[in-house]
């Protein structure tokens, strides 16, 4: 074996473990991005370009309440669309949904829009309005599909 | 809190290739030792290497299977130190001698041990079970190799050997894994009665005398360990992995500082006590004194000779099987480091040396990103023993510090210290694989309704 292929071996060595070192040493880099992505949140668009996984999730379409519908109690079945005016509830003739309750108040709460979304409100009422098994305090955002109860009557806003 | 984003991805693939790189370097090293002896690729080459690729390949197989989210760049690290070992042992094997198939044997049963805790236990939570029994299975491997009928006596100064048959071995290297789990165990439970309790003496809080019990305990094996079994390199790695365990798991300086004192003094009554220390601290001082290096016992001629074979291979070194490294004694064991300084010369001594820096790292990236304590104090305190192993053998080698006898991990002719570094990395394995493991989400059988979001 001539010296000149010797020679040639013995960098050829150094050189493969170098090149296992740098190949270790890029695959943990991803490792370390990780780190740095959490740091700083939301990845920059750079990076949602070169990983296309790492964009976060489109949001999804908001849909628009469009109708009230009483899913339990005396009026079940009652629909009521939703315009952009607030709704009263409540047992007093001048509610917009007059409830046949035993279990409500007069003026029991109020519904109204605010922004894309609607908001409930207790008025003051004896028994409570509760918003998906939670008695209020303040108004609060009604999403859609979830139960709103007052006294035996559970109503729900529907696209 | 670590990986929340992109979902965790298994990586195997990434470590098949860095594996067949790996074998690259282990075949590698092997064929320019075949090259350069009178029979190039006799079978016997053939053999060694394609075992060495079976029992890579059977472990990333059983990785894929049972730890699949496992670190990816553990096991090529490994291997390709443990390849390079095997090639530069048996690069020294003159004839008759049997060192390099010997060590071949011991990695094929220390793969197979690895493969089997990992196939076995799958969780490394499961070991803090055995917290008080692995302290009671240290304590009888410690003292294994006292006990007059199956102690293979006083090798090389040290009582360090049990002799089974024909087979030897070193009990004290497995001790370091049961103490490691003891301490994780232990200190994973007792943690905040640790930190809570203790006076406060200027800037640092030193806790209370009671809470010393299990470093007391600590010194006292490691004297044991030094006084009975007059191994310098054992003594001190168990110290250290007790005062590091208990820093990490406390993050009170004032155990390293306490430590340090207990160390110091320890050290200054042993180098007056005994001959042993005394002559380690006397040739590392005064190694290129004449009547220093000539002196037996306890002459620095090895280490000097060390010195001359890596000042020999310069930057690029001889090149494998080119070099002279039979003038040092134990080149293939204790001095394995000075034989690659030699024969790859700097640039491969960094090589090897960054190997194990990237494995440390990986070991303490897993205890960072595994959830619970024991894990953590585990997987920290057996990176740990690995890196001060490492520390102590190329710092002795190179005269930094004095020389001790401990084993370069992976590299070293040895079958014990090959047993138990693979155990450490397939531990080290299981829990980075839970680290990385995505956070199962499936709801619970008895979810209570889901919450609705409010803001």
């Amino acid at each position: 074996m001539s010296e000149l292929t010797i020679t040639a071996l013995r960098f050829g060595f150094l050189l493969l473990l170098w090149v296992l070192i740098f190949s270790i040493v890029s695959a943990m880099r991803r490792d370390l991005m990780i780190g740095r992505k959490a740091a700083t949140g939301a990845p920059t668009a750079r990076e949602v370009r070169k990983h296309p996984e790492l964009a976060p999730p489109a949001p999804a379409a908001k849909q628009q309440a469009r109708q009230l519908v009483v899913v339990e109690g005396p009026l079940k079945g009652t629909t009521l669309p939703l315009a952009a005016s607030p709704i009263l509830l409540g047992r007093a003739q001048e509610a917009t949904l007059v409830l046949e309750d035993d279990y409500a108040s007069g003026r029991h709460a109020r519904l109204f829009p605010q922004g894309s979304r609607w908001f409930i409100e207790d008025l003051g009422s004896t028994n409570g309005t509760y918003l998906a098994d939670q008695q209020l305090t303040r108004a609060l955002p009604v999403e859609l599909g979830v139960p709103v109860r007052i006294g035996k009557t559970v109503i729900e806003l529907r696209p | 809190m670590i990986q929340q984003d992109a979902a965790p991805k298994p990586r195997r693939n990434v470590e098949l290739a860095l594996l067949i790189l790996a074998l690259a370097v282990g075949i590698g090293a092997s064929a320019m030792v075949d090259l350069n002896s009178e029979t190039p690729f006799d079978n016997d080459f053939w053999f060694q290497s394609s075992l060495l690729v079976v029992a890579a390949l059977s472990f990333h197989v059983v990785l894929r299977l049972r730890a699949k989210y496992a670190d990816p760049v553990i096991l090529p690290i490994v291997v390709a130190l443990n390849g390079l070992g095997l090639a530069l042992i048996h690069r020294m094997d003159g004839p008759g001698s049997d060192t390099g198939n010997n060590q071949l044997r011991w990695t094929l049963i220390a793969v197979a041990v690895a493969v089997t805790a990992i196939w076995l236990l799958k969780d490394h939570r499961i070991l803090r079970r055995f917290t008080f029994i692995s302290l009671a299975a240290s304590a009888i491997l410690l003292v294994l190799p006292l006990i007059p009928f199956i102690s293979a006596g006083e090798v090389l100064g040290a009582r360090v050997w049990i002799q089974i048959g024909s087979m030897t071995f070193q009990p004290g290297e497995i001790a370091k894994i049961t103490l490691a789990i003891f301490f994780a165990g232990y200190l994973s439970s007792n943690r905040d009665l640790i930190l809570l309790a203790g006076r406060k003496i200027g800037p640092m809080q030193f806790p209370r005398f009671r809470d010393m019990g299990p470093m007391v305990t600590a010194w006292l094996v490691s004297i044991g360990v030094l006084v009975f079994q007059r191994d310098l390199g054992s003594s001190v790695l168990f110290f250290g992995l007790f005062i590091v365990m208990i820093y990490v798991a406390t993050s009170r300086i004032s155990w390293v500082v306490i430590g340090l004192a207990l160390i110091l003094g320890g050290g200054f009554v042993a180098s007056r006590i005994f001959p042993h220390v005394a002559f380690r601290l006397d040739s590392w001082w005064n190694a290129f004194t004449p009547e220093v290096y000539g002196r037996s016992p306890g002459g620095s001629g090895q280490i000097v000779q060390g010195l001359f074979g890596m000042a020999d291979g310069g930057l690029v070194g001889t090149g494998i099987g080119l070099g002279r490294p039979d003038l040092v004694p134990f080149a293939n064991s204790d001095m394995i480091i000075a034989l690659i300084g030699e024969e790859l010369g700097l640039i491969g001594l960094f090589a090897v040396v960054l190997l194990y820096l990237l494995l440390f790292t990986r070991g303490f990236r897993a205890a960072l990103g595994t959830r619970d304590a024991f894990g953590k104090l585990l997987a920290c305190g057996l990176s740990f023993a690995l890196a001060l192993q490492c520390f102590v053998v190329i710092g002795g080698v190179t005269r930094l510090i004095p020389l001790t006898g401990l084993t370069t991990p992976f590299l070293a002719a040895g079958g014990s210290s090959l047993l138990a570094n693979w155990i450490i990395v397939g531990l080290l394995l299981m829990i980075s694989h839970s680290a990385r493991s995505p956070i199962d989400t499936t709801p619970m059988p008895d979810a209570p309704t889901e919450a609705v979001k409010q803001p």
